[in-house]
């Protein structure tokens, strides 16, 4: 089992997601540099938080013409594993590889704090160790948050089960007043079609460790190392 | 030969940046503004020898493969020699 890192010039959050792999979930994990192309060798590919490009143009827009996003189309198109967090969902969404967009949060702040997100369903790679309903507090960090998608495309998501997180209040109630950038239907993660891709506004990579408030992250990787192991049998 | 690309927010995705920017107008004293909306513009310059139409060609593809996200954002081109 392997995964590999993305770094995009920008990107601030690969080493935090390196770390996590590599001691919390005690996996083999490279760095790949946004110009390489080679994919074959990794089971699941994270792309990590940060300022891909400075944002230059919209978060995301131009990560995606970096050479390795046309491999890792590729590699998700062979049902291997990917992961974006926070720029990595932004740049999934501008490389079509996941629906819909994130605009400025609906408050126009950068927001940093822990929030609570229920999770919608144990069928994905990324939840099968989680239980439906379930509330993890995890922390976002970001500018452009703010889910958007046409109505048939918000009803597609939410009758294949692609929405994985909803933004909730402690108990699990997805309210207005939790949902922390306007986004629509209060989502903070989804999946493609196929379950393979997923996309995420929070940060299970900083909360893997007790000593971080929260180790909830930790559940996710694990769901997805399951799953690793589940493809290789 | 020159091409500007206009991006403008499709109709009903929201704006929080231009309503920001409302609000500061009718800060300075311009209480009758129904709406503003926030766009982005771009300026292309071709070299030498390039046509309208190759410019306009050009300029298409670049606004909808680049410059605009077609899940929100629309855009036109003008080309002027």
């Amino acid at each position: 089992m392997k995964f590999g890192v993305i770094v995009f010039p920008g990107s601030n959050c690969d080493h935090d997601a390196y770390h996590v792999v590599s001691k919390n979930v005690g996996q083999p994990v490279d760095f790949i540099w946004h110009k390489e192309t080679d994919l074959s060798s990794y089971d699941a590919v994270i792309v990590p938080g940060g300022f891909s490009y400075g944002d230059y143009l919209r978060a995301g827009a131009l990560a995606r013409f970096s050479p390795v996003m046309r491999s890792l189309k590729d590699f998700a198109a062979d049902g291997k594993f990917v992961m974006g967090i926070c720029n990595g969902f932004q740049i999934l969404c501008e490389a079509g590889l996941l629906p819909g967009a994130l605009r400025r949060n609906a408050g126009l702040h950068f927001i940093c704090k822990h929030v609570n997100l229920r999770v919608e369903t144990s069928n994905s790679p990324f939840t099968r160790e989680i239980e439906a309903g379930r509330v993890l507090s995890l922390p976002i960090a970001h500018a452009e948050g703010n889910f958007t998608c046409d109505d048939e495309t918000y009803s597609s998501l939410e009758e294949n089960g692609q929405i994985i997180f909803r933004y909730s209040d402690e108990y699990g109630n997805v309210v207005e007043s939790a949902n922390a950038n306007g986004s629509r239907g209060n989502i903070a993660g989804i999946t493609n079609l196929d379950r393979n891709v997923l996309g995420m506004m929070p940060h299970p990579e900083r909360a893997c460790d007790d000593l971080l408030g929260s180790s909830d992250g930790c559940d996710i990787f694990r769901s997805l190392t399951r799953s690793i192991e589940a493809c290789a049998v | 030969m020159k091409a500007k690309v206009y991006v403008t927010l499709k109709k009903g995705v929201l704006d929080p940046q231009g309503k920001a920017i409302h609000h500061s107008a009718e800060l300075i004293g311009y209480s009758q503004i129904a709406d503003i909306r926030q766009g982005k513009y771009f300026e292309i310059s071709f070299n030498n020898g390039i046509g309208e139409a190759e410019a306009r060609e050009a300029a298409e593809r670049i606004g909808g493969d680049v410059l605009a996200n077609p899940v929100i954002e629309d855009f036109r081109v003008e080309v002027e020699g």
